[in-house]
């Protein structure tokens, strides 16, 4: 016979308000299997805490039951105090009285006995209810960082000056990212490589990181503190360790026509390159797809410039692995294209740029030297128009959402561009300005009231050339809708940012979820936004939602602390609430048949083989076993199992039934 | 809330929804009828959305809803994919309805009226026809003197109208759609 | 080939070089066209500024007469029906519209014909299938027009890209001639304006006009009839509105592809237009 101890809470007034928790307490008291039932104004309190210890004591209680607010918010306290009485914690449960029943209900006859009923369910489950332990494994404290953006390189210079272990990885040649082709940046107009290259080069300096270039994530498993990452190592054909980074190589290449993906298509590159002057690795490596090496089998200049015999033809692709604990995704964001754009010109007119080609133009590393120059001449335009809003808030032909950061780049561009063409005018169609930030809209007002940039809030029907010009069609709908023609010399279009290439492909490797734009999903939109929903893997950066710096270095150290919470323990605590397969004596072993239904169905991974031996080795049978580690608690293995062999440890079919039989008894 | 009504019937009709445009003005910056109209389109919707009556009727009663060629650049191009054209069709019928008709849409109302006329007794277009009656409705009596006449020269223009055997299908389509509406008025 | 033909109202009268032009390639071409039998008008910008059931029943009717008739496609050279046939075919997908459509008609309608523009029968023909026809290339620079009908709405035409689109233009480099890159393509003429608004359509097509020339084009090429006679008839009332009058010819794609196939220019119908065709 059980012995229950069961308390219920008035929560203040907000559940005695509605419930007669009294007659609750009486009714319940005179349950089978219950010892003791009492009320209490605040069972959450230290008193309240204290009648419990003291009844478990007393009654000698096998379970306890508190009917009051929601477990989300008080389970660990009510638990606590069981295991502080000597009471297995997860022998206590509690009954939801205040969000499912008096919060929603009005005060009457009908709302206590649902009170009633509530509690009654509960008395009857915790009957049914095993000891459990929490789950304990072990730490590798490690961590890989995907992405060499300014989120990786944060979060990689984080975790290692906690004293933890680094490995960062690149697609690129080079880390650095979108930040290291912006010219400067908003709200102070600092130089971005002047704050970043000092950071690139930390990275590849620092005693705790370890840098892979040129590589990319093949594969991960297993599960929180103990991840094994397949990482490929691309070729880079240069051997690493003997190359000096002279470039001698780079200046020979006969292949020079390249669209330099820094220099987002306004310049050039050779077939073995450096991406920039001031890359981290400052190693070249060759482009196979444009080498003419490689498409032709003859040339292999760069192999005779090379004075140290450096260049690799042969190598391949190699794949190493490395165990780590902890994963931070950093992978960034992408900005989509001119071409996209019928209204725009399809992407065929030349002086019509994105904002990152124009980030470009701007920035002293670039293709001109940081003078504002049009692509097709060359010359420097008198007149420039900037589009908002191209691509973004568009769901007809871009994206729905607000790309966020065009905003302030698009005031930034504006005003770059006076500052260095004085007697240029320029002209920013815009929908909306958002600049909610610390100095953004001081800035904005600058770009309009010093640089005198003319802001016209419309948008822009289309733009195409004549004679030389880009003729653009907008709208001023603040003057009631008047058309404002501009004959212009380069349009700018704030094109939306959308998720990087490949993210959604990532994503699925990882077993993270990624929203409908393929963005990585947070675990909580408000309270956990570094956080997955896989454990151990946290998020930095774009390539959750687009940010802007400040934004993602923040989140980048917010990530990086996880990291080293999760690394502060050499053991990780877990819930119990995973699902078991049952093991019964021989010779059945199990009910289960192996039939691995389970596997298929289990979206963590978390399922695995077990194979049951004889003593001299032999296989009896192969059957189901959950890795506590990787599961998650979802239960779909249990609804999937054919001979109902998997259970939710605290949630088993005996229990969920014994719940609610007791109200069809009734 | 009379008002309110006629925002859901324009939405049953054409399915627009007029809370859906955010006021970005890419409809008037490429309307090519734009500057001709009383108000362009972003600001028809702009009246729309405040629902009110005086706002409709200033609508009904303007311009802008007969200037529309319906050339749809402006759906083309609309990032919420606002069909105005279909929108212009429906408030055009509507003007009709209620005689709330702006001095602009007489010639336009005329020509159409001519067109169909023409068609509604012979089945196909008698442009001859149309031309006459037009003239007939709007008194405009000299216009296009000169290009009638060229146009017969060069084979253009029939004397006579081209018939379709079938006229009483015609009869019918014409008697159970604008002629059933306009009875429904009177 | 064998295809159905619907040549509406203006085929016959205002507009008869298309019609004319569009039968002379066709018979050089062994297309063989099937006239709808007893087709009626479709209703035009008239229809549907007015009534949108009489919009519908119209073409409805013409396209009920065409299944009726067992055809199975059915080409439609002129813009302003194709865009009236389509979208009606479109609209009538919705069952309570199709009903009282069917009630008012009296007529069988399934709506399971193909409705295609002359673009797209020439493009089915095959670009390499005229070519071999070629006799005399059109050797010119011209501006191919489009105009709204052709390609808007593109969500229910699908035909060719809704701005600067290019099946005309490839049709034109196909018989050996070169077009511009322009920016007019695809804006309105003042269309159904042209005799109650002439003033608009003069200031509309004026731009259009002056774009072409400014470019240099030879002439510009249309597939509309409302386009053609709005640049072609209007031109004086447009000559009156630009700043540099013009005396670029307007002609049919129809009519260029014909003179590449060695057809007669006034077989072609050239002879009617109202600026002369110097070609």
């Amino acid at each position: 016979m059980s012995k229950i101890g069961v308390f219920i809470c008035h929560c203040g007034e907000n559940i005695s308000a509605t419930v007669d928790v009294e007659r609750v307490a009486r009714e319940i008291g005179g349950m089978e299997g219950v010892a003791h039932a009492i009320d209490y104004k605040y069972m959450c309190s230290d008193p309240g805490q204290t009648f419990i210890k003291e009844a478990v004591k007393k009654y000698d209680l096998d379970g306890v039951v508190v009917g009051a607010c929601s477990p989300r918010m008080h389970e660990p306290t009510f638990r606590r105090a069981c295991a502080e009485a000597g009471l297995n914690p997860y022998l206590c449960e509690m009954a939801n009285l205040r969000e499912h029943c008096s919060w929603v209900h009005e005060k009457g006859e009908e709302t206590t006995e649902k009170a009633i009923d509530l509690v009654k369910m509960l008395v009857e489950k915790v009957k049914k209810n095993n000891p459990l332990e929490s789950i304990k494994v072990p730490v590798t404290k490690r961590a890989l960082v995907i992405g060499g953006g300014i989120a990786g390189i944060q979060a990689s210079l984080d975790i290692a000056n906690t004293g933890h272990k680094v490995i960062l990885i690149e697609r690129d040649p080079s880390i650095g990212g979108h930040m290291s082709q912006l010219s400067e940046t908003f709200p102070t107009l600092d130089c971005s490589q002047c704050i970043l290259t000092p950071r690139m080069v930390e990275v590849a300096q620092h005693p705790n990181i370890k840098l892979y270039t040129y590589a990319e994530l093949e594969s991960l498993e297993g599960f929180i503190g103990n991840f094994t990452a397949k990482i490929r190592l691309k070729a880079k054909s240069v051997n690493y360790s003997t190359c000096t980074g002279c470039g001698a190589c780079i200046q020979k290449c006969p292949v020079k026509k390249i669209p330099s993906e820094f220099n987002a298509g306004l310049g050039t590159r050779t077939a073995i390159y450096v991406p920039f002057p001031q890359a981290v690795p400052n190693k070249p490596v060759i482009d196979r797809v444009n080498c003419n090496y490689y498409k032709r089998g003859a040339c292999k200049i760069c192999e005779k410039t090379c004075q140290v015999g450096s260049i690799e033809w042969d190598k391949e692709d190699e794949i190493i692995s490395e165990e780590v604990g902890a994963v931070v995704l950093a992978t960034g964001f992408d900005v989509k294209g001119t071409d996209f754009f019928p209204e725009y010109g399809y992407g065929k007119y030349k002086d019509v740029l994105t904002g990152l080609q124009f980030e470009r133009l701007a920035s002293a590393s670039g293709p001109t030297f940081g003078e504002i120059r049009r692509p097709s001449d060359g010359a420097i335009p008198k007149k420039i128009v900037f589009i908002a809003c191209a691509g973004s808030r568009d769901p007809a032909k871009g994206i729905p959402y607000c790309s966020k950061i065009c905003c302030m780049y698009t005031a930034k561009h504006a005003m770059l561009y006076q500052h260095k063409v004085h007697d240029g005018e320029s002209t920013v169609f815009y929908m909306d300005i958002r600049a909610g930030g610390k100095n953004y809209e001081e800035f904005v007002r600058r770009a309009i009231e010093e640089d005198t940039v003319n802001y016209v809030r419309g948008r822009v029907a289309r733009v195409y050339e004549k004679n030389g010009k880009l003729i653009v069609k907008g709208v001023d709908t603040l003057l009631g809708g008047e058309q404002v023609e501009i004959e212009a010399d380069m349009v700018v279009l704030a094109t939306a940012g959308v998720a990087n290439c490949g993210s959604e492909q990532l994503a699925q490797k990882l077993h993270v979820s990624y929203d409908p734009y393929h963005f990585f999903a947070e675990a909580h939109p408000k309270l956990k936004p570094v956080e997955t929903n896989t454990a151990g893997i946290f998020l930095a950066g774009a390539c959750q939602a687009p940010k802007d710096i400040p934004e993602t270095v923040g989140m980048a150290s917010g990530a990086a602390v996880k990291v080293a919470a999760l690394f502060s323990n050499n053991e990780l605590v877990r819930e119990p609430i995973i699902a078991v397969v049952n093991r019964l004596a021989p010779p059945l072993y199990s009910t289960c048949v192996g039939c691995f239904m389970c596997e298929t169905a289990c979206p963590y991974n978390a399922i695995e083989h077990e194979e049951i031996k004889a003593r001299d080795g032999s296989l009896i049978r192969t059957i189901a076993r959950v890795n506590s580690g990787l599961c998650q608690g979802c239960g779909t293995c249990v609804a999937f199992c054919r001979s109902k062999s998997i259970d939710i440890q605290g949630y088993t079919n005996e229990q969920v039934y014994a719940e609610v039989m007791s109200l069809l008894n009734d | 809330m009379e008002h309110k009504g006629k925002i859901t019937d324009l939405q049953s009709h054409t399915g627009v929804e007029v809370m859906r445009c955010y006021q970005c003005g890419k409809c008037t910056a490429g309307c090519v009828l734009a500057t001709d109209m009383n108000f362009p389109p972003s600001y028809v919707m702009r009246l729309l959305q405040t629902g009110t009556k005086e706002n409709y009727i200033k609508i009904l009663g303007s311009n802008s809803i007969w200037l529309c060629l319906n050339c749809e650049n402006c759906l083309g191009r609309c990032p919420m994919e606002i069909d105005i054209p279909k929108m212009m069709d429906y408030l055009r019928t509507q003007a009709i309805k209620e005689n709330i008709l702006h001095p602009d849409s007489k010639p336009i109302i005329s020509f159409h009226r001519s067109f169909l006329d023409s068609i509604k007794y012979t089945g196909r277009l008698y442009e001859l026809g149309l031309i006459a009656e037009f003239k007939a409705r709007t008194f405009r009596v000299t216009q296009d003197l000169t290009i009638a006449p060229a146009m017969f020269l060069k084979g253009k223009l029939h004397l006579l109208p081209e018939k379709i055997k079938d006229r009483m299908t015609m009869k019918r389509i014409f008697a159970k759609t604008i002629e059933n509406v306009k009875t429904e008025n009177k | 080939m064998k295809i159905g033909f619907y040549p509406g109202c203006s085929l016959t009268g205002s507009s008869r070089e298309y019609n004319e032009s569009v039968v002379a390639i066709a018979k050089v071409l062994d297309i063989e066209l099937t006239e709808i039998n007893d087709w009626n008008c479709c209703g035009a910008t008239a229809a549907h500024s007015m009534n949108e059931e009489l919009s519908m029943s119209l073409p409805a009717r013409i396209m009920a007469m065409a299944e009726k008739q067992g055809l199975t496609e059915v080409v439609v050279p002129c813009a302003a029906c194709y865009n009236r046939l389509k979208v009606t075919q479109h609209d009538l997908k919705d069952e309570t519209k199709r009903k009282r459509v069917s009630e008012i008609l009296q007529l069988p309608y399934d709506g399971s014909i193909e409705i295609i523009n002359v673009l797209q029968m020439l493009e089915k023909y095959g670009a390499e299938n005229i070519k071999a026809k070629v006799t005399q290339p059109f050797a010119h620079k011209v501006a191919c027009y489009y105009g709204c009908l052709l390609v808007r709405p593109h969500s229910i035409l699908q035909f060719d890209r809704v701005e600067d689109p290019q099946s005309m233009d490839e049709l034109i480099k196909v018989v050996g001639g070169t077009t511009i890159d322009w920016a007019f393509k695809t804006e309105c003429c003042g269309g159904g304006f042209s005799v109650s608004r002439t003033d608009l359509v003069a200031k509309l097509s004026g731009n259009i006009l002056e774009d072409a020339a400014d470019r240099g084009a030879e002439a510009l090429i249309v597939a509309c009839p409302m386009c053609q006679s709005n640049l072609d008839m209007r031109r004086g009332a447009i000559n009156k509105v630009i700043e540099r009058p013009s005396d670029i010819p307007v002609i049919y794609i129809t009519q260029a592809i014909g003179l590449a196939l060695g057809i007669d220019a006034k077989e072609l119908g050239l002879k009617r237009h109202f600026v002369t065709v110097e070609l």
